[in-house]
Protein backbone atom coordinates (compact mmCIF):
# COMPACT_ATOMS: atom_id res chain seq x y z
CA UNK A 1 0.00 0.00 0.00
CA UNK A 2 1.42 3.45 -0.86
CA UNK A 3 2.31 5.39 2.39
CA UNK A 4 -0.18 7.63 4.83
CA UNK A 5 2.36 10.77 3.75
CA UNK A 6 1.07 10.28 -0.03
CA UNK A 7 -2.57 10.45 1.49
CA UNK A 8 -2.21 13.35 4.11
CA UNK A 9 0.14 16.04 2.47
CA UNK A 10 0.79 19.30 4.75
CA UNK A 11 -0.94 21.52 2.57
CA UNK A 12 -4.53 19.04 2.78
CA UNK A 13 -4.18 18.97 6.68
CA UNK A 14 -3.56 23.22 6.62
CA UNK A 15 -6.80 23.08 4.57
CA UNK A 16 -8.71 20.48 6.56
CA UNK A 17 -7.60 22.39 10.32
CA UNK A 18 -8.49 26.09 8.52
CA UNK A 19 -10.98 25.28 6.14
CA UNK A 20 -11.39 28.36 4.10
CA UNK A 21 -14.55 30.17 2.65
CA UNK A 22 -17.09 28.72 5.40
CA UNK A 23 -20.38 29.99 5.51
CA UNK A 24 -23.69 30.31 3.82
CA UNK A 25 -24.61 33.28 1.77
CA UNK A 26 -28.20 34.61 1.19
CA UNK A 27 -30.53 32.67 -1.67
CA UNK A 28 -31.47 34.52 -3.29
CA UNK A 29 -29.28 36.08 -5.12
CA UNK A 30 -26.98 32.93 -4.50
CA UNK A 31 -27.80 29.66 -5.42
CA UNK A 32 -27.14 26.93 -3.17
CA UNK A 33 -26.85 22.56 -3.68
CA UNK A 34 -26.01 19.94 -0.94
CA UNK A 35 -24.10 16.81 -1.67
CA UNK A 36 -24.18 13.11 0.30
CA UNK A 37 -21.43 10.67 -0.08
CA UNK A 38 -23.74 7.71 0.97
CA UNK A 39 -21.23 5.70 1.72
CA UNK A 40 -20.08 7.51 4.64
CA UNK A 41 -22.77 9.86 5.88
CA UNK A 42 -20.78 12.94 4.91
CA UNK A 43 -22.45 16.20 4.02
CA UNK A 44 -21.45 19.29 2.58
CA UNK A 45 -23.50 22.43 0.78
CA UNK A 46 -22.19 24.70 -1.61
CA UNK A 47 -23.20 28.27 -1.84
CA UNK A 48 -22.58 30.35 -4.86
CA UNK A 49 -22.56 34.26 -6.16
CA UNK A 50 -22.64 34.72 -9.97
CA UNK A 51 -22.90 38.03 -11.34
CA UNK A 52 -22.58 38.53 -14.91
CA UNK A 53 -21.51 35.48 -15.60
CA UNK A 54 -18.34 34.93 -12.61
CA UNK A 55 -18.48 33.29 -9.51
CA UNK A 56 -18.11 36.35 -6.99
CA UNK A 57 -18.66 34.63 -3.83
CA UNK A 58 -18.06 31.04 -2.85
CA UNK A 59 -19.33 29.49 0.89
CA UNK A 60 -18.93 25.86 2.05
CA UNK A 61 -20.65 23.89 4.80
CA UNK A 62 -21.38 20.54 6.32
CA UNK A 63 -18.90 18.40 7.70
CA UNK A 64 -17.03 15.57 6.04
CA UNK A 65 -13.44 14.24 6.62
CA UNK A 66 -10.03 15.29 5.70
CA UNK A 67 -9.80 14.45 2.72
CA UNK A 68 -13.52 15.93 1.33
CA UNK A 69 -13.12 19.41 3.88
CA UNK A 70 -9.69 20.25 1.87
CA UNK A 71 -10.70 19.88 -0.95
CA UNK A 72 -13.83 21.73 -0.65
CA UNK A 73 -11.95 24.41 0.90
CA UNK A 74 -9.14 24.50 -1.92
CA UNK A 75 -12.16 24.46 -4.41
CA UNK A 76 -13.28 27.41 -3.13
CA UNK A 77 -10.48 29.11 -3.53
CA UNK A 78 -9.89 27.78 -7.01
CA UNK A 79 -13.54 28.94 -8.53
CA UNK A 80 -13.48 32.56 -6.49
CA UNK A 81 -13.06 35.10 -9.40
CA UNK A 82 -13.48 32.72 -12.51
CA UNK A 83 -15.85 32.94 -15.19
CA UNK A 84 -18.46 29.92 -14.88
CA UNK A 85 -17.19 27.92 -18.13
CA UNK A 86 -13.62 28.32 -16.28
CA UNK A 87 -14.96 26.83 -13.05
CA UNK A 88 -16.70 24.35 -15.56
CA UNK A 89 -13.18 23.35 -17.19
CA UNK A 90 -11.19 23.63 -13.76
CA UNK A 91 -13.38 20.41 -12.48
CA UNK A 92 -12.82 18.66 -15.80
CA UNK A 93 -8.83 19.03 -15.08
CA UNK A 94 -9.68 18.03 -11.20
CA UNK A 95 -11.74 15.44 -11.99
CA UNK A 96 -9.25 13.96 -14.77
CA UNK A 97 -6.49 13.83 -12.55
CA UNK A 98 -9.23 11.97 -9.93
CA UNK A 99 -8.80 9.50 -13.28
CA UNK A 100 -12.97 10.60 -13.52
CA UNK A 101 -14.14 11.17 -17.36
CA UNK A 102 -16.33 13.62 -17.35
CA UNK A 103 -18.43 13.65 -20.38
CA UNK A 104 -21.02 16.99 -18.65
CA UNK A 105 -20.85 20.44 -19.10
CA UNK A 106 -20.15 22.12 -22.48
CA UNK A 107 -17.00 22.01 -24.07
CA UNK A 108 -13.63 19.71 -24.87
CA UNK A 109 -10.58 20.14 -22.37
CA UNK A 110 -8.53 18.80 -24.97
CA UNK A 111 -9.58 20.86 -27.57
CA UNK A 112 -8.70 24.51 -25.03
CA UNK A 113 -5.38 26.16 -25.56
CA UNK A 114 -2.98 24.64 -23.29
CA UNK A 115 -1.85 28.11 -21.88
CA UNK A 116 -5.63 28.87 -21.02
CA UNK A 117 -6.35 25.54 -19.15
CA UNK A 118 -7.04 26.43 -15.47
CA UNK A 119 -3.97 25.76 -13.43
CA UNK A 120 -4.83 23.37 -10.24
CA UNK A 121 -1.90 25.05 -8.15
CA UNK A 122 -3.06 23.61 -4.57
CA UNK A 123 -5.06 21.14 -6.00
CA UNK A 124 -2.11 18.93 -7.34
CA UNK A 125 -1.83 18.42 -3.72
CA UNK A 126 -4.59 16.20 -4.10
CA UNK A 127 -3.35 13.88 -6.28
CA UNK A 128 -2.47 11.31 -4.11
CA UNK A 129 -5.87 10.18 -3.53
CA UNK A 130 -6.08 8.27 -6.19
CA UNK A 131 -3.73 5.83 -5.07
CA UNK A 132 -6.28 5.07 -2.43
CA UNK A 133 -9.52 4.42 -4.61
CA UNK A 134 -12.09 4.62 -1.98
CA UNK A 135 -11.34 7.93 -1.23
CA UNK A 136 -11.57 9.30 -4.57
CA UNK A 137 -15.80 9.84 -3.41
CA UNK A 138 -14.67 11.96 -1.06
CA UNK A 139 -12.46 14.08 -2.76
CA UNK A 140 -14.50 14.82 -5.57
CA UNK A 141 -17.79 15.34 -3.26
CA UNK A 142 -17.60 19.31 -3.29
CA UNK A 143 -17.10 18.95 -7.13
CA UNK A 144 -19.95 17.30 -7.87
CA UNK A 145 -22.04 19.74 -5.29
CA UNK A 146 -20.66 22.61 -7.12
CA UNK A 147 -21.53 21.70 -10.56
CA UNK A 148 -25.01 20.96 -9.06
CA UNK A 149 -24.98 24.77 -8.03
CA UNK A 150 -23.83 25.67 -11.20
CA UNK A 151 -26.66 24.23 -12.47
CA UNK A 152 -29.34 25.59 -10.05
CA UNK A 153 -31.36 28.22 -11.66
CA UNK A 154 -31.39 31.10 -8.92
CA UNK B 1 -0.31 -13.14 0.15
CA UNK B 2 -0.77 -17.07 -0.16
CA UNK B 3 -2.37 -18.50 -2.94
CA UNK B 4 -5.78 -19.77 -1.64
CA UNK B 5 -4.67 -22.95 -3.78
CA UNK B 6 -2.27 -23.58 -1.21
CA UNK B 7 -4.69 -24.83 1.42
CA UNK B 8 -5.65 -28.17 1.41
CA UNK B 9 -8.80 -30.30 2.89
CA UNK B 10 -10.64 -29.52 5.97
CA UNK B 11 -8.84 -33.18 7.28
CA UNK B 12 -5.64 -31.30 7.40
CA UNK B 13 -6.65 -28.68 9.54
CA UNK B 14 -6.23 -29.10 13.28
CA UNK B 15 -9.38 -29.88 14.89
CA UNK B 16 -11.01 -28.01 17.86
CA UNK B 17 -10.62 -29.29 21.46
CA UNK B 18 -13.22 -29.79 23.56
CA UNK B 19 -12.23 -27.31 26.05
CA UNK B 20 -14.62 -24.69 28.24
CA UNK B 21 -13.02 -21.26 26.08
CA UNK B 22 -12.44 -20.97 23.08
CA UNK B 23 -8.39 -21.87 21.70
CA UNK B 24 -8.94 -19.12 19.29
CA UNK B 25 -5.52 -19.74 17.78
CA UNK B 26 -7.09 -23.05 16.47
CA UNK B 27 -10.27 -21.46 15.65
CA UNK B 28 -8.35 -18.96 13.61
CA UNK B 29 -6.18 -21.63 11.29
CA UNK B 30 -9.82 -22.82 10.28
CA UNK B 31 -10.20 -19.52 8.43
CA UNK B 32 -8.02 -19.90 5.45
CA UNK B 33 -8.64 -16.29 4.68
CA UNK B 34 -6.66 -14.82 7.94
CA UNK B 35 -3.89 -16.72 7.32
CA UNK B 36 -3.21 -14.12 4.76
CA UNK B 37 -0.83 -11.41 5.27
CA UNK B 38 -0.78 -7.95 4.03
CA UNK B 39 2.68 -5.69 3.37
CA UNK B 40 4.23 -8.80 5.57
CA UNK B 41 1.91 -8.44 8.80
CA UNK B 42 -1.07 -10.17 9.88
CA UNK B 43 -4.86 -9.30 9.28
CA UNK B 44 -7.03 -8.01 12.44
CA UNK B 45 -10.21 -8.23 10.97
CA UNK B 46 -12.22 -6.33 13.55
CA UNK B 47 -15.48 -5.91 10.60
CA UNK B 48 -17.69 -8.99 10.93
CA UNK B 49 -20.80 -6.79 12.35
CA UNK B 50 -20.37 -5.86 8.54
CA UNK B 51 -19.82 -9.83 6.94
CA UNK B 52 -17.46 -12.62 8.65
CA UNK B 53 -15.19 -14.44 7.53
CA UNK B 54 -15.45 -18.23 6.18
CA UNK B 55 -14.16 -21.44 7.76
CA UNK B 56 -12.52 -23.84 5.99
CA UNK B 57 -15.51 -26.35 6.21
CA UNK B 58 -18.01 -24.05 4.72
CA UNK B 59 -15.76 -23.36 1.50
CA UNK B 60 -15.23 -27.16 1.44
CA UNK B 61 -18.92 -28.03 1.50
CA UNK B 62 -19.38 -25.74 -1.06
CA UNK B 63 -17.07 -26.85 -3.50
CA UNK B 64 -17.19 -30.24 -2.99
CA UNK B 65 -20.75 -29.89 -3.31
CA UNK B 66 -20.33 -28.24 -6.93
CA UNK B 67 -17.80 -30.63 -7.59
CA UNK B 68 -19.37 -33.86 -6.99
CA UNK B 69 -23.39 -33.23 -6.32
CA UNK B 70 -24.50 -30.01 -8.21
CA UNK B 71 -27.63 -30.44 -9.63
CA UNK B 72 -31.09 -28.78 -9.92
CA UNK B 73 -33.70 -28.84 -6.70
CA UNK B 74 -37.49 -30.12 -6.61
CA UNK B 75 -37.74 -30.66 -10.37
CA UNK B 76 -36.05 -33.68 -12.15
CA UNK B 77 -36.57 -37.05 -11.83
CA UNK B 78 -32.72 -38.40 -11.99
CA UNK B 79 -30.86 -39.61 -9.04
CA UNK B 80 -27.98 -36.79 -8.78
CA UNK B 81 -31.31 -34.18 -8.40
CA UNK B 82 -33.08 -35.87 -6.14
CA UNK B 83 -29.76 -35.99 -3.92
CA UNK B 84 -28.91 -32.26 -4.44
CA UNK B 85 -32.78 -31.23 -3.18
CA UNK B 86 -31.78 -33.73 -0.41
CA UNK B 87 -28.98 -31.58 0.72
CA UNK B 88 -30.86 -28.79 -0.15
CA UNK B 89 -33.53 -29.58 2.45
CA UNK B 90 -31.44 -31.09 5.05
CA UNK B 91 -29.82 -27.59 5.20
CA UNK B 92 -32.93 -26.06 5.66
CA UNK B 93 -33.54 -28.64 8.67
CA UNK B 94 -30.63 -27.81 10.13
CA UNK B 95 -31.12 -23.80 9.97
CA UNK B 96 -34.65 -24.44 11.49
CA UNK B 97 -33.27 -26.49 14.35
CA UNK B 98 -30.17 -23.62 14.52
CA UNK B 99 -32.88 -21.32 15.99
CA UNK B 100 -35.25 -23.74 17.00
CA UNK B 101 -37.96 -23.14 14.26
CA UNK B 102 -41.04 -25.49 14.85
CA UNK B 103 -40.30 -26.95 12.07
CA UNK B 104 -37.96 -26.54 8.73
CA UNK B 105 -40.94 -25.37 6.48
CA UNK B 106 -40.96 -22.24 8.77
CA UNK B 107 -37.40 -21.74 7.23
CA UNK B 108 -37.80 -19.50 4.18
CA UNK B 109 -34.65 -18.91 2.19
CA UNK B 110 -34.31 -15.42 0.96
CA UNK B 111 -31.49 -13.41 -0.45
CA UNK B 112 -30.26 -11.95 3.41
CA UNK B 113 -31.88 -10.59 5.99
CA UNK B 114 -32.93 -7.50 4.37
CA UNK B 115 -35.19 -9.24 1.68
CA UNK B 116 -37.08 -10.71 4.49
CA UNK B 117 -37.63 -7.63 6.39
CA UNK B 118 -39.35 -6.55 2.56
CA UNK B 119 -41.12 -10.29 2.12
CA UNK B 120 -43.00 -9.48 5.67
CA UNK B 121 -43.67 -5.59 5.03
CA UNK B 122 -44.51 -5.78 1.96
CA UNK B 123 -46.43 -9.40 1.52
CA UNK B 124 -47.94 -9.56 4.88
CA UNK B 125 -47.95 -5.71 5.28
CA UNK B 126 -49.70 -5.62 1.84
CA UNK B 127 -52.02 -8.03 2.75
CA UNK B 128 -53.16 -6.99 6.57
CA UNK B 129 -51.97 -3.12 6.82
CA UNK B 130 -54.44 -0.47 5.64
CA UNK B 131 -54.61 3.42 5.56
CA UNK B 132 -53.64 4.37 9.49
CA UNK B 133 -52.42 1.18 10.89
CA UNK B 134 -49.29 1.59 13.20
CA UNK B 135 -46.12 0.34 12.74
CA UNK B 136 -43.79 0.62 15.73
CA UNK B 137 -39.89 0.83 15.13
CA UNK B 138 -37.06 1.62 17.15
CA UNK B 139 -34.64 4.27 17.01
CA UNK B 140 -32.00 1.82 16.78
CA UNK B 141 -33.04 0.20 13.48
CA UNK B 142 -30.95 -0.49 10.65
CA UNK B 143 -32.25 0.64 7.80
CA UNK B 144 -33.39 -2.88 6.41
CA UNK B 145 -35.97 -2.58 9.15
CA UNK B 146 -36.75 1.12 8.71
CA UNK B 147 -36.88 1.84 4.78
CA UNK B 148 -39.31 -1.25 3.88
CA UNK B 149 -41.88 0.23 6.45
CA UNK B 150 -41.02 4.11 4.60
CA UNK B 151 -41.97 2.11 1.45
CA UNK B 152 -45.61 0.92 3.06
CA UNK B 153 -46.17 4.49 4.91
CA UNK B 154 -45.65 5.67 1.07
CA UNK B 155 -47.92 2.81 -0.43
CA UNK B 156 -50.63 2.39 1.81
CA UNK B 157 -49.99 5.18 3.98
CA UNK B 158 -49.26 3.41 7.71
CA UNK B 159 -48.21 5.36 10.68
CA UNK B 160 -44.91 4.97 12.16
CA UNK B 161 -44.55 5.19 16.23
CA UNK B 162 -40.76 4.64 17.26
CA UNK B 163 -39.45 3.72 20.34
CA UNK B 164 -36.46 6.31 21.77
CA UNK B 165 -32.82 5.28 23.18
CA UNK B 166 -31.98 6.02 26.92
CA UNK B 167 -29.04 8.13 27.34
CA UNK B 168 -26.76 4.73 27.65
CA UNK B 169 -28.03 3.24 24.22
CA UNK B 170 -30.62 1.25 25.51
CA UNK B 171 -34.52 1.23 24.44
CA UNK B 172 -36.39 3.47 26.49
CA UNK B 173 -39.58 1.19 27.54
CA UNK B 174 -41.13 3.62 29.52
CA UNK B 175 -43.69 4.51 27.02
CA UNK B 176 -43.64 1.51 25.27
CA UNK B 177 -47.58 0.74 26.09
CA UNK B 178 -49.09 3.75 25.09
CA UNK B 179 -46.76 3.82 21.60
CA UNK B 180 -47.84 -0.01 21.34
CA UNK B 181 -51.54 0.86 21.59
CA UNK B 182 -53.57 0.33 18.64
CA UNK B 183 -49.93 -1.04 16.51
CA UNK B 184 -50.34 -3.89 14.27
CA UNK B 185 -46.77 -4.56 13.69
CA UNK B 186 -43.91 -4.02 16.36
CA UNK B 187 -40.87 -4.34 14.51
CA UNK B 188 -37.31 -4.19 16.29
CA UNK B 189 -33.45 -5.14 16.51
CA UNK B 190 -32.92 -7.77 18.69
CA UNK B 191 -28.93 -6.32 18.70
CA UNK B 192 -27.96 -3.11 17.75
CA UNK B 193 -25.53 -3.13 14.32
CA UNK B 194 -24.08 -0.08 15.49
CA UNK B 195 -24.24 0.12 19.62
CA UNK B 196 -23.94 -3.59 20.29
CA UNK B 197 -27.53 -3.27 22.74
CA UNK B 198 -29.07 -6.63 23.02
CA UNK B 199 -33.05 -5.76 23.56
CA UNK B 200 -35.37 -7.66 25.44
CA UNK B 201 -36.43 -9.56 22.67
CA UNK B 202 -39.32 -12.02 24.84
CA UNK B 203 -40.12 -8.68 27.08
CA UNK B 204 -40.92 -6.92 23.66
CA UNK B 205 -42.24 -9.73 21.70
CA UNK B 206 -44.96 -10.15 25.34
CA UNK B 207 -45.60 -6.47 24.78
CA UNK B 208 -46.41 -6.69 21.03
CA UNK B 209 -48.71 -9.71 21.83
CA UNK B 210 -50.18 -7.96 24.77
CA UNK B 211 -51.36 -5.01 22.28
CA UNK B 212 -52.69 -7.17 19.75
CA UNK B 213 -49.54 -6.67 17.41
CA UNK B 214 -47.02 -8.97 15.33
CA UNK B 215 -43.44 -8.87 16.66
CA UNK B 216 -40.81 -9.09 14.19
CA UNK B 217 -37.47 -9.39 14.92
CA UNK B 218 -34.38 -8.59 13.23
CA UNK B 219 -32.20 -11.00 14.50
CA UNK B 220 -29.37 -10.46 11.57
CA UNK B 221 -26.89 -9.06 14.35
CA UNK B 222 -28.33 -11.44 17.15
CA UNK B 223 -28.26 -14.86 15.97
CA UNK B 224 -24.63 -15.30 14.79
CA UNK B 225 -23.58 -14.77 18.26
CA UNK B 226 -25.87 -15.45 20.78
CA UNK B 227 -28.25 -19.45 21.46
CA UNK B 228 -31.31 -18.44 19.58
CA UNK B 229 -34.74 -19.65 20.40
CA UNK B 230 -37.55 -18.45 18.53
CA UNK B 231 -40.10 -20.05 20.35
CA UNK B 232 -38.95 -18.75 23.62
CA UNK B 233 -38.97 -15.01 22.33
CA UNK B 234 -42.44 -16.12 21.10
CA UNK B 235 -41.84 -14.16 18.12
CA UNK B 236 -43.81 -13.87 14.65
CA UNK B 237 -41.28 -13.63 12.26
CA UNK B 238 -37.21 -13.10 12.63
CA UNK B 239 -34.88 -12.55 9.93
CA UNK B 240 -31.12 -13.53 9.82
CA UNK B 241 -28.33 -13.56 7.20
CA UNK B 242 -25.84 -16.13 6.70
CA UNK B 243 -22.88 -14.32 5.26
CA UNK B 244 -22.66 -12.53 8.77
CA UNK B 245 -22.70 -16.63 10.30
CA UNK B 246 -19.53 -17.74 8.86
CA UNK B 247 -21.95 -18.80 5.60
CA UNK B 248 -21.52 -17.45 2.03
CA UNK B 249 -23.06 -13.83 1.21
CA UNK B 250 -26.50 -13.99 -1.15
CA UNK B 251 -28.36 -16.54 1.08
CA UNK B 252 -30.55 -16.01 4.27
CA UNK B 253 -32.97 -16.89 6.06
CA UNK B 254 -37.33 -15.55 7.15
CA UNK B 255 -38.67 -17.71 9.71
CA UNK B 256 -42.23 -17.05 10.43
CA UNK B 257 -45.03 -18.51 12.62
CA UNK B 258 -46.65 -21.48 9.60
CA UNK B 259 -50.06 -19.91 10.21
CA UNK B 260 -48.71 -16.27 9.82
CA UNK B 261 -46.40 -17.65 6.91
CA UNK B 262 -49.34 -19.32 5.46
CA UNK B 263 -51.19 -15.87 5.58
CA UNK B 264 -49.30 -14.32 3.68
CA UNK B 265 -49.32 -13.86 0.09
CA UNK B 266 -46.11 -14.76 -2.33
CA UNK B 267 -43.43 -12.03 -2.47
CA UNK B 268 -42.00 -12.88 -5.91
CA UNK B 269 -43.51 -15.48 -8.38
CA UNK B 270 -42.42 -17.74 -10.88
CA UNK B 271 -41.36 -21.44 -11.06
CA UNK B 272 -41.46 -23.36 -7.97
CA UNK B 273 -43.56 -21.24 -6.15
CA UNK B 274 -46.68 -22.37 -7.83
CA UNK B 275 -48.98 -25.35 -7.25
CA UNK B 276 -50.99 -24.52 -10.36
CA UNK B 277 -50.49 -22.27 -13.18
CA UNK B 278 -53.99 -21.63 -15.74
CA UNK B 279 -54.01 -18.60 -18.33
CA UNK B 280 -56.54 -17.05 -15.66
CA UNK B 281 -54.33 -17.42 -12.46
CA UNK B 282 -52.31 -19.58 -10.25
CA UNK B 283 -52.24 -21.24 -7.35
CA UNK B 284 -49.33 -20.87 -4.96
CA UNK B 285 -47.20 -23.71 -3.26
CA UNK B 286 -47.63 -24.22 0.37
CA UNK B 287 -45.01 -22.87 2.29
CA UNK B 288 -41.77 -22.21 2.23
CA UNK B 289 -41.49 -22.69 -1.71
CA UNK B 290 -44.27 -20.70 -1.95
CA UNK B 291 -41.72 -17.74 -1.06
CA UNK B 292 -38.84 -19.02 -3.07
CA UNK B 293 -39.74 -18.55 -6.71
CA UNK B 294 -36.92 -19.17 -9.38
CA UNK B 295 -33.85 -21.38 -8.81
CA UNK B 296 -32.30 -20.60 -5.59
CA UNK B 297 -28.68 -19.98 -4.49
CA UNK B 298 -28.72 -24.19 -4.17
CA UNK B 299 -24.59 -23.82 -3.58
CA UNK B 300 -24.97 -21.03 -1.09
CA UNK B 301 -27.87 -23.01 0.86
CA UNK B 302 -25.29 -26.07 1.19
CA UNK B 303 -22.52 -23.48 2.80
CA UNK B 304 -25.45 -21.77 5.14
CA UNK B 305 -26.18 -25.08 6.52
CA UNK B 306 -22.15 -25.90 6.75
CA UNK B 307 -22.15 -22.53 8.42
CA UNK B 308 -24.70 -23.78 11.10
CA UNK B 309 -23.05 -26.87 12.10
CA UNK B 310 -18.91 -25.35 12.02
CA UNK B 311 -21.40 -22.92 14.48
CA UNK B 312 -22.64 -25.57 16.15
CA UNK B 313 -19.49 -27.93 17.03
CA UNK B 314 -17.93 -24.94 18.36
CA UNK B 315 -20.92 -24.28 20.83
CA UNK B 316 -22.95 -20.98 20.75
CA UNK B 317 -22.50 -20.27 24.77
CA UNK B 318 -18.74 -20.09 24.19
CA UNK B 319 -19.06 -18.16 20.83
CA UNK B 320 -21.25 -15.63 23.09
CA UNK B 321 -18.73 -15.76 25.94
CA UNK B 322 -16.13 -15.38 24.54
CA UNK B 323 -16.93 -11.78 22.77
CA UNK B 324 -18.83 -11.10 26.03
CA UNK B 325 -14.95 -11.37 27.72
CA UNK B 326 -13.48 -9.36 24.68
CA UNK B 327 -16.15 -6.67 24.70
CA UNK B 328 -15.09 -6.08 28.14
CA UNK B 329 -11.81 -6.47 27.31
CA UNK B 330 -12.39 -3.37 24.48
CA UNK B 331 -13.90 -1.11 26.57
CA UNK B 332 -11.55 -1.29 29.52
CA UNK B 333 -8.19 -1.04 27.75
CA UNK B 334 -9.24 1.57 25.24
CA UNK B 335 -10.83 3.70 28.20
CA UNK B 336 -7.92 2.86 30.20
CA UNK B 337 -5.61 3.41 27.09
CA UNK B 338 -7.20 6.82 26.08
CA UNK B 339 -9.30 8.55 28.32
CA UNK B 340 -11.32 11.20 27.54
CA UNK B 341 -9.69 11.35 23.86
CA UNK B 342 -12.41 8.04 23.29
CA UNK B 343 -15.80 8.31 23.30
CA UNK B 344 -17.43 4.89 23.07
CA UNK B 345 -21.64 4.34 22.25
CA UNK B 346 -23.56 1.77 24.01
CA UNK B 347 -24.23 0.14 26.78
CA UNK B 348 -21.04 0.34 29.75
CA UNK B 349 -21.93 -2.51 30.69
CA UNK B 350 -20.71 -5.42 28.54
CA UNK B 351 -23.38 -7.70 29.84
CA UNK B 352 -26.22 -5.90 28.08
CA UNK B 353 -24.09 -5.58 24.64
CA UNK B 354 -22.86 -8.10 22.01
CA UNK B 355 -19.11 -7.73 20.26
CA UNK B 356 -20.37 -4.94 18.55
CA UNK B 357 -18.36 -1.31 19.46
CA UNK B 358 -19.00 2.17 18.10
CA UNK B 359 -16.51 5.03 19.30
CA UNK B 360 -15.14 8.53 18.27
CA UNK B 361 -11.89 8.89 18.27
CA UNK B 362 -10.38 12.76 19.43
CA UNK B 363 -11.75 14.82 16.85
CA UNK B 364 -11.00 12.37 13.81
CA UNK B 365 -13.17 11.90 11.20
CA UNK B 366 -14.22 8.08 10.88
CA UNK B 367 -12.95 7.76 7.45
CA UNK B 368 -9.39 8.63 8.72
CA UNK B 369 -9.55 7.21 11.68
CA UNK B 370 -10.21 3.62 9.06
CA UNK B 371 -7.38 4.63 7.02
CA UNK B 372 -5.03 4.99 9.14
CA UNK B 373 -5.65 1.74 10.94
CA UNK B 374 -5.72 0.43 7.40
CA UNK B 375 -2.19 1.07 7.37
CA UNK B 376 -1.37 -1.48 9.94
CA UNK B 377 -4.28 -4.26 8.65
CA UNK B 378 -6.80 -3.27 11.16
CA UNK B 379 -9.90 -3.51 9.30
CA UNK B 380 -12.59 -1.59 10.86
CA UNK B 381 -16.16 0.08 9.08
CA UNK B 382 -16.46 3.64 9.11
CA UNK B 383 -19.64 5.42 8.48
CA UNK B 384 -23.18 5.71 9.49
CA UNK B 385 -23.76 1.88 9.26
CA UNK B 386 -27.22 1.54 7.68
CA UNK B 387 -28.43 3.62 10.79
CA UNK B 388 -28.75 7.05 9.89
CA UNK B 389 -31.99 8.05 11.72
CA UNK B 390 -29.33 6.14 15.02
CA UNK B 391 -26.45 8.58 13.85
CA UNK B 392 -28.73 11.52 14.04
CA UNK B 393 -29.99 10.76 17.39
CA UNK B 394 -26.47 10.54 18.61
CA UNK B 395 -25.58 13.52 17.13
CA UNK B 396 -22.46 12.58 14.91
CA UNK B 397 -22.51 11.92 11.18
CA UNK B 398 -20.71 8.67 11.62
CA UNK B 399 -18.47 6.50 13.54
CA UNK B 400 -15.84 4.29 13.75
CA UNK B 401 -17.32 0.12 14.39
CA UNK B 402 -14.80 -2.28 15.55
CA UNK B 403 -16.98 -5.82 15.90
CA UNK B 404 -15.71 -9.22 16.84
CA UNK B 405 -15.90 -12.84 16.51
CA UNK B 406 -14.87 -16.31 17.15
CA UNK B 407 -11.51 -15.56 15.84
CA UNK B 408 -10.46 -12.65 17.23
CA UNK B 409 -8.68 -11.96 20.30
CA UNK B 410 -6.99 -9.46 22.45
CA UNK B 411 -3.97 -8.93 20.41
CA UNK B 412 -6.35 -7.84 17.89
CA UNK B 413 -8.04 -4.94 19.96
CA UNK B 414 -4.44 -4.22 20.88
CA UNK B 415 -3.47 -3.75 17.37
CA UNK B 416 -6.49 -1.56 16.97
CA UNK B 417 -5.41 0.58 20.31
CA UNK B 418 -1.81 0.98 19.09
CA UNK B 419 -3.11 1.81 15.28
CA UNK B 420 -4.92 4.81 17.16
CA UNK B 421 -2.14 6.11 18.52
CA UNK B 422 -0.45 6.49 15.10
CA UNK B 423 -3.72 8.27 14.14
CA UNK B 424 -3.00 11.23 16.04
CA UNK B 425 0.41 11.51 15.27
CA UNK B 426 -0.49 12.11 11.39
CA UNK B 427 -3.03 14.56 12.48
CA UNK B 428 -1.25 16.53 14.81
CA UNK B 429 -4.39 16.27 16.91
Amino acid sequence: MPGLEDLYREIILDHYRTPRNRGELPIPPASVAQGHNPLCGDEITVYLQIDNDTVTDVKVGGQGCSISQSSASMMSQAVKGRSVADVKALVRRFKGMMSIEDTSGDGDDANTNPDDRPDLGDLEALQGVVKFPVRIKCATLAWNTLLDALDRPV
Amino acid sequence: MTPLSAFTSAAALPRLEAVDSIDVASVKSRFPLLQREIDNAPIHYLDSANSSQKPIEVIDAMSTFMKTSYAPINRSAYRLAAEATDAYESARARIARFVNAGSPDEIVFVKNATEALNLVAQSWGGAHLNAGDVVVLTHMEHHANIVPWHIMAARQGIELRWVPLTADGQLDLTDLDRLLDGAKVFAFTAMSNVLGTITPVAELCAAAHAAGALAVVDACQYVPHNVTDVQVWDADFAAFSSHKLCGPSGIGALWGRAELLDATPPFLGGGNMIADVRLDGYTPAPVPAKFEAGTPPITEVIGFGAAVDFLNEIGMERIHTHERELTAYALSSLAERFGGDIRMHGPANPALRGGVLSFAFRDLHPHDVSQVLDQRNVCVRAGHHCAKPLMRVLDVAATVRASWYLYNDRDDIDAMADALDGASDIFGF
